[in-house]
């Protein structure tokens, strides 16, 4: 997200391109630091007639995606329930919530690209503008910092950045991911791995671009639970293993 | 289900009791440890029973709010309406991770408790809202029910009892604020995730309005183990007013950070020296959140404070979702300060005046101290906002920044006071 200081500064630009070529209405003057929401200072253009809900017979929908969404909207009894996971699938589709890619959606699910927009702008994991094929988010929460994550996510921001393909890799600082226990950690392509240390990040992202599986025995999936009462191991033996085991009944 | 035994003085483990044996994810190995049992005893009682085993077992909700699980079980109308049940697995407390480990290891046990609150309540439709960063624990949640649709634990008249049960995992896409319940409902419906309004509660109007029962993932997953052992039984765990077991995240400066089940009411010290070994060698604790990002901090004397709902709330903080943050001396007052605030500013949905400036100026201020550009009047403004965002929105996530918030200037305002000082001359 951009600082306030940024769109106060892409606001002055374009109120200044706007002037020089005469073509755009004047952006609203206001004081960026009023307003968090990028692109609140977008003149809107109100010649244009509002979208309506897009015509299947001019929206071509890549199949698969239309089946999915069609398979999520009769999960709920009422079909805008699907958006979020709708969004989702599109954006696997599309990369990112493109205006084609909310497009189709729309088609699919028979609402206004409008009210789609509307939600895709207020959840984090979707994206409004086209971003890196792989996701990294670092955890910069409060019991991840406290173990270094800010470090962890300037280094892997600058290595990511500067190596090859940097522009494949989304790295995002990501608010409390759900797993401080393994702090300070990432989330890569949703696979949680930690705890990581400013040493992990080129393997982290050579993993990345080689499409392994990243840093296997960082890996959550495999960590147990910390509590060492937990556990009974009075665990009903299978049957099978029971027979198989000699003396076994 | 199994309880291990009681060793030590520690409280029998209903929860993690098996939670790392391989393949409790699968029905197979779910159901030989005792799976789906409490399921059938509960469908052999009549609704009412069940609730009122609920009910005995005194068990008050573990995501945050504390409400006890039975009144809000009966609160729903009587009447053949369409009713709903809807778990919040939106686990995105700063410092929580015990719903996960439960999704990750165990997902039946959610499940089951799940089909069994809901014939308590007398839903027929249920949703699990779970966060989308959530992925491996959604992948589970939905090929473990998978498993329970296809042996007939959920769907139209399970085990022949005339109870049907519909139940659909739904992803979220990332937002803090969908873990506040109306929130949720309207993320639910499709929409931004903005709160609503309460009254009306969900209760008699949530989803899609019709009277919807919320309940957290480790609440519904302790289901099971109420019925297997009884309500008054479960109620002879912990103290009075919180009973049962918690499942108790641990993160921060301590040497073993992890989610533990413990026993309501021991002392919190047992919890973050004991379980959790402490902060590292030679470091000493120096304020703790006891229930997440969002409760008020204490501070190292009140490490004796029993851990359960009320000696918290005496302790002017709260139990919220059992996530313990130790934060050690090494650490400036005001880094945890500003952490806190530039979350809830990024989460805050921005409906009500109170918290979508409160916590954004929150923020300017605290960045002014360690700019040097602040003056000491500035402190006490800070505190006045913090005062004027609490009880004046729609939800409590305003609160949940100006309660910590105000705790830290209220208990380290010495500390405040000299770093703005020091970073005063500093800059000069």
């Amino acid at each position: 997200m951009s600082t306030p200081e940024e769109i106060l500064r892409g606001a002055q630009n374009l109120e200044l391109e706007a002037a020089e070529e005469g073509t755009r209405p004047r952006p609203v003057r206001r004081f960026a630091h009023g307003s968090r929401v990028p692109g609140w200072d977008e003149a809107v253009d109100l010649e244009k007639d509002p979208a309506g809900i897009p015509d299947p017979a001019l929206t071509p929908v890549p199949s698969e995606l239309r089946a999915e969404i069609e398979a999520h909207m009769a999960n709920y009894p009422d079909r805008r329930s699907a958006a979020l996971p709708a969004l989702a699938a599109a954006q696997r589709v599309h990369g990112w919530c493109s205006p084609e890619a909310i497009e189709q959606v729309a088609c699919v699910m028979r609402v206004t690209p409008a009210y789609l927009e509307s939600v895709a702008s207020f959840y984090d994991m979707l994206e409004t503008s086209p971003v890196g094929r792989h996701s990294v988010y670092v955890c910069t929460n409060i019991s991840c910092s406290l173990c270094g994550a800010d470090e962890l996510y300037a280094a892997l921001a600058a290595a990511a950045a500067a190596g090859d393909g940097g522009d494949e890799i989304n790295v995002r600082s990501f608010e409390c991911l759900g797993a401080c226990d393994i702090a300070p950690m990432a989330s890569v392509d949703g696979v949680y791995v930690g705890p990581l240390s400013v040493a992990d990040v080129p393997q982290l992202l050579a993993d990345v671009h080689a499409g392994r599986p990243v840093l296997p025995d960082k890996q959550l999936a495999r960590r147990l639970v910390a509590d060492p009462h937990a556990n009974t191991r009075e665990f009903p033996e299978h049957p099978a293993e029971q027979a198989a085991r000699p003396g076994g009944a | 289900m199994m309880a291990a035994a009681s060793e030590g003085g520690r409280a029998p483990i209903l929860l993690f009791a098996d939670i790392d044996e391989p393949g409790l994810n699968t029905l197979e190995v779910y159901e030989r440890r005792g799976g789906y049992q409490s399921l059938r005893k509960a469908l052999a009682m009549t609704p009412e029973e069940v609730l009122e085993q609920l009910k005995a077992s005194g068990i008050r909700g573990r995501g945050g709010a504390g409400f006890a699980m039975g009144t809000k079980v009966s609160f729903l109308p009587k009447g053949s309406m369409d009713k709903y049940l809807v778990c919040n697995a939106d686990e995105s407390e700063p410092g929580t991770f015990k719903d996960r480990e439960l999704m990750q290891k165990t997902p039946h046990t959610l499940i089951e408790g799940l089909i069994i609150a809901s014939y308590a309540a007398g839903t027929n439709r249920s949703f699990i809202y779970i966060r989308g960063e959530y992925e491996l624990q959604a992948d589970m949640l939905d090929a473990a029910l998978h498993e329970a649709r296809a042996a007939g634990y959920v769907g139209e008249n399970i085990l022949d009892s005339g109870h049907s049960l519909s139940l659909v995992v739904h992803r979220g896409a990332g937002a803090y604020i969908c873990g506040e319940e109306t929130g949720l409902l309207d993320s639910l419906e499709g929409k931004r995730g903005n709160p609503r309004l309460k009254p009306p509660f969900p209760a008699l109007q949530g989803l899609y309005q019709g009277p919807t029962l919320i309940n957290n993932v480790e609440t519904l997953a302790t289901v099971p183990a109420i019925l297997a052992m009884g309500g008054d039984e479960y109620a002879k765990l912990g103290v009075e007013t919180s009973t049962g077991t918690k499942l108790v995240s641990v993160s921060g400066h301590v040497q073993r950070p992890g989610n533990y089940e413990i026993e309501l009411g021991i002392p919190s010290r047992e919890i973050i020296y004991g379980l959790a070994g402490g902060p590292p060698e030679g470091r000493e604790v120096k304020c703790w959140f006891p229930g997440g990002s969002s409760s008020p901090v204490l501070k190292a004397e009140d490490l004796d404070v029993p851990y359960d709902f009320n000696s918290l709330a005496q302790a002017g903080t709260m139990l919220g979702s059992g996530a313990i943050i130790v934060v050690d001396d090494s650490t400036p007052i005001l880094d945890v300060a500003m952490k806190v605030a530039k979350f809830y500013r990024h989460e805050s949905c921005g409906k009500c005046t109170p918290c979508r400036e409160g916590t954004n100026w929150t923020v300017k201020m605290l960045e002014r101290i360690d700019a040097g550009e602040a003056t000491p009047m500035d402190l006490e403004v800070m505190a006045s906002v913090q005062e004027h965002i609490i009880g004046n929105c729609l939800c409590v996530l305003g609160d949940a920044m100006a309660m910590p918030i105000g705790s830290m200037i209220a208990k380290f305002k010495d500390e405040f006071e000299a770093h703005m000082e020091e970073r005063r001359l500093s800059h000069a």
